[in-house]
C-alpha cells in the first residue's frame, strides 16, 4: 500500500487541464517517499486526448470513460475515485485544490474513512504534508493517520508536470453510476482570451478604487500588453465590475506569478492571502498608507487616474525598444 | 423547510496571530462566527421566509460543536433570527474535520432537516472539507460553493462557483449546501414565496433589538458526544505551525519612470 494516485482535471474539450499539473508533481514527489508508484487517473466522457497526454506524465494511467461521467460530479465521481484507489494499493490519493478538487476530494476521503489535507504546498512524508492555515499566517505540518490519505494541491507550489516516455495506459470500469439525487445543469464559463489566473506570469489586479467596471479598460489595455491575467479584489467583484471568477485571494483564486500589479486594493488580509507568494508585487494606491504597501516591493502613491495611463506609454516604449 | 445551519467559532480575522512553541496560540483570540457560517445563517432565513408578508417558511436550527463558549455564536445566530440552536461539547483541538462531519451526521439523523446548509470554509483550519464529508456521510447530494439557490419544485436549484464561472447543480432534497460569498447578494436566494422583484439588502442581516431580546429566550439545546454516541477517532493529526517567512519591505518609488526602470533593471520581469 504505497502507490500514489492522482485524479486528473479535463477540459469540456476532453484534453487535460494544465492546472493539474502541479498535482502530478506532488504526486512524484509523494510517490518517491513513499516508494510506491504515481498513478494517474482520467475520468470523463471523450477524454482521450486526456489520457494520451497523461500517459506521458507517469508510469501508469488509468482512464475510465461512460456518458454519465461527462461532467464532473461528486456523487458519481468519488465512488470510482475510491475503488481505483482500493484496486491500486494506494496510499496517498491527490488531485489540484481547484473548484474540482475541492468539491470531490473530501466526498472520497469520507467513503474511504481517510484523513485530508487541504491546500497542500510541501510534501514532508509519505503522509505528512505542510499546508497554510489562518489566511497563510500559519504554516503547519499536518500528518495522515489513516491507512489512506487524501491531500488537495495547491496549484502555484508546485511546478508542472513534464512529459517524458509514455507509460502504461489502462482502461477501467465506470460501474453503475448513481447521482444520488444531483445532477450537472449547465456551465456558465465566462471566457477569456488572456492566460488563466493561476498560470499567468504576469496578473494585473484592481480594486474597489477603480469604481466602475468601465474603468478597468486601462488595466485590460495594461494587462495585455504584458501578456498577463486579470485579477481583482472581492469588493471590485461583488460591485460587479467583473466576474467573480477573476476575484484573488483566500476564497478566490490563490497566484502566485512572477509579477503582482495591484491597483486600488488596500490590501486585506483576505486579499493578502491569495497574492503574497508572488515573486515581486508592485502597488498602486492613492493612500499611502495602505495595508497593501507593507508587502509590495514597489509601491508607487498615487491615483491610477494618475498613473496607469503613463504606465501604459512606458511599458510600450520599453516593449518598442525591445523588439 | 426545515434547516439545520452549522456554525463554527475561529478567531477575528483581523487579529494578529500569535504562536507559542510550535502551535498557534489562541488564548487571547477573540472569537467570532465565521463568516461563511454568517452568511449560511442568512441564506437559511431568506429561504424560510416570505420577505414581502414576513410569514414564516420553515424552522432554522444552528448548530455548533466546540467549547461551551460557542453559546455566544450561537446567540447571535438566534438573534439573526434563527429557532433554536444545539451546542455539541468538544475541545477545539480534539475535533478534526472527521470528527465534526460525524457529529453533525448524528444531529442530522436526530434532527432530520430537509436541508443542511453551511458555509464553505471555515477561516481558521481552511479545510473547506467537513460540507462534503457530511454529504457523503449520510449518502446525500451535495452543492458546494453556493452563490445562488433557487427552491424547485424537485428540491433546488444551485449556482455553483466554479474556477471558470458559475456551474448549475440541481439537488433533491435532504442535501448538503456549502454557501459561497456571493450568496448574501441581493437576490441569490430564490424560495418561490418572496416575491421575485424583492431585493435583499448586500450582507448577512444585523440582529435587530428585538430579536436580541428574543434571541434571550430562545432555546440552546447542549449535547454530549456521549449522548450522541458518537466516538471519533482523530485521522490527522496537526504536527507544528509556525509563521511564514515575511517579506522583505519595500520601497516607494517617485513616479512611473522609476517604477519602471526598477521593474526592468532590478526585478528583471519587464
Ligand atoms: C470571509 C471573507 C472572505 C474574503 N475573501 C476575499 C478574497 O478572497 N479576496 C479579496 O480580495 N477579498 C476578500 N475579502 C474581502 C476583504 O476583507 C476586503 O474587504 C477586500 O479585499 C477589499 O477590497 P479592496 O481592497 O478592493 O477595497 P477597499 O478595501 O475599499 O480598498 C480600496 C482601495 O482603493 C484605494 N483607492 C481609491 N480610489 C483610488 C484611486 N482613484 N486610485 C488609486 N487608489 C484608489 C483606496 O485608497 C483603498 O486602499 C473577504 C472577506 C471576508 C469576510
Ligand atoms: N466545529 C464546528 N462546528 C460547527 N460547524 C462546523 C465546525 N467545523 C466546521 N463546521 C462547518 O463546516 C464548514 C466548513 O468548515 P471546514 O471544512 O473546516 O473548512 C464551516 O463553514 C462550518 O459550517
Amino acid at each position: 500500500m504505497s502507490n500514489v494516485l492522482i485524479v486528473c482535471e479535463t477540459t469540456p474539450e476532453g484534453a487535460l487541464r494544465k492546472a493539474s499539473l502541479p498535482a502530478v508533481t506532488f504526486g512524484k514527489q509523494t510517490a518517491e517517499k513513499a516508494g510506491g508508484k504515481l498513478i494517474l487517473l482520467v475520468l470523463g466522457s471523450g477524454v482521450g486526448a486526456a489520457a494520451a497526454e497523461a500517459q506521458k506524465l507517469a508510469p501508469k494511467t488509468i482512464v475510465i470513460e461512460h456518458d454519465g461521467l461527462k461532467n464532473a460530479i461528486a456523487e458519481t465521481y468519488a465512488p470510482i475515485i475510491v475503488r481505483v484507489a482500493k484496486e491500486n494499493d494506494v496510499s496517498v490519493i491527490g488531485a489540484t485544490a481547484t473548484a474540482f478538487g475541492k468539491d470531490i476530494l473530501p466526498r472520497a476521503a469520507a467513503l474511504l474513512e481517510a484523513g485530508m489535507v487541504s491546500d497542500v504546498i510541501g510534501v514532508v512524508g509519505p503522509k505528512t504534508f505542510r499546508r497554510p492555515m489562518l489566511a497563510g499566517n500559519a504554516l503547519c505540518v499536518v500528518e495522515g493517520l489513516t491507512p489512506v490519505v487524501v491531500a488537495s494541491v495547491r496549484q502555484t507550489e508546485f511546478p508542472a508536470a513534464e512529459a517524458g516516455a509514455p507509460g502504461e495506459l489502462s482502461k477501467g470500469d465506470a460501474g453503475a453510476l448513481d447521482g444520488k439525487g444531483a445532477s450537472f445543469v449547465r456551465a456558465e464559463t465566462t471566457k477569456s482570451a488572456r492566460p488563466d489566473l493561476a498560470e499567468a506570469r504576469v496578473v494585473v489586479s484592481g480594486g474597489r478604487g477603480m469604481k466602475e467596471g468601465k474603468n478597468f479598460g486601462v488595466l485590460e489595455t495594461l494587462t495585455d500588453l504584458l501578456g498577463g491575467a486579470m485579477g481583482a479584489s472581492r469588493a471590485a467583484t461583488d460591485a460587479g465590475m467583473v466576474p467573480s471568477d477573476l476575484q484573488v485571494g483566500q476564497t478566490g483564486k490563490v497566484v502566485a506569478p512572477e509579477l503582482y500589479i495591484a491597483v486600488a486594493i488596500s490590501g486585506a488580509i483576505q486579499h493578502l492571502a491569495g497574492m503574497k507568494g508572488s515573486k515581486t508585487i508592485v502597488a498602486i494606491n492613492k493612500d499611502g498608507e495602505a495595508p497593501i504597501f507593507q508587502v509590495a516591493d514597489y509601491g508607487l502613491v498615487g491615483t491610477w487616474e494618475s498613473t496607469i495611463p503613463a504606465l501604459i506609454e512606458e511599458v510600450k516604449k520599453l516593449k518598442a525598444a525591445q523588439s | 423547510m426545515k434547516i439545520l445551519v452549522t456554525v463554527k467559532r475561529v478567531p477575528d480575522p483581523e487579529q494578529k496571530v500569535k504562536f507559542k512553541g510550535t502551535s498557534v496560540d489562541v488564548s487571547a483570540a477573540n472569537w467570532v462566527i465565521n463568516a461563511f457560517d454568517e452568511y449560511a445563517i442568512e441564506a437559511a432565513l431568506r429561504l424560510n421566509e416570505n420577505a414581502a408578508t414576513g410569514e414564516k417558511l420553515g424552522e432554522t436550527i444552528a448548530l455548533s460543536i466546540g467549547p461551551k463558549d460557542v453559546s455566544q455564536q450561537l446567540r447571535s445566530a438566534l438573534a439573526m433570527g434563527a429557532d433554536r440552536a444545539i451546542l455539541v461539547g468538544g475541545a477545539d483541538e480534539e475535533l478534526d474535520s472527521f470528527a465534526v462531519a460525524r457529529i453533525v451526521k448524528a444531529v442530522v439523523e436526530r434532527e432530520k432537516p430537509d436541508l443542511l446548509l453551511m458555509g464553505k470554509l471555515a477561516t481558521d483550519g481552511e479545510a473547506s472539507q467537513v460540507p462534503q464529508l457530511c454529504a457523503a456521510l449520510l449518502d446525500w447530494p451535495q452543492a458546494t460553493f453556493a452563490a445562488q439557490i433557487t427552491a424547485n419544485a424537485e428540491g433546488l436549484e444551485v449556482k455553483r462557483e466554479v474556477d471558470t464561472g458559475i456551474e448549475v447543480k440541481q439537488v433533491k432534497l435532504p442535501a448538503v449546501v456549502s454557501v459561497d460569498l456571493r450568496i448574501i447578494s441581493p437576490t441569490a436566494v430564490v424560495n418561490g414565496k418572496t416575491p421575485a422583484t424583492h431585493a435583499y439588502q448586500e450582507g448577512p442581516r444585523y440582529a435587530s433589538l428585538k430579536g436580541i431580546m428574543a434571541a434571550k429566550k430562545k432555546e440552546i439545546k447542549e449535547i454530549s458526544l456521549a449522548d450522541l454516541g458518537v466516538k471519533a477517532a482523530p485521522v490527522t493529526k496537526l504536527v507544528s505551525a509556525e509563521p511564514p517567512a515575511g517579506r522583505k519591505a519595500g520601497v516607494k518609488v517617485k513616479d512611473v519612470a522609476e517604477l519602471v526602470s526598477k521593474l526592468k533593471n532590478e526585478a528583471k520581469v519587464l
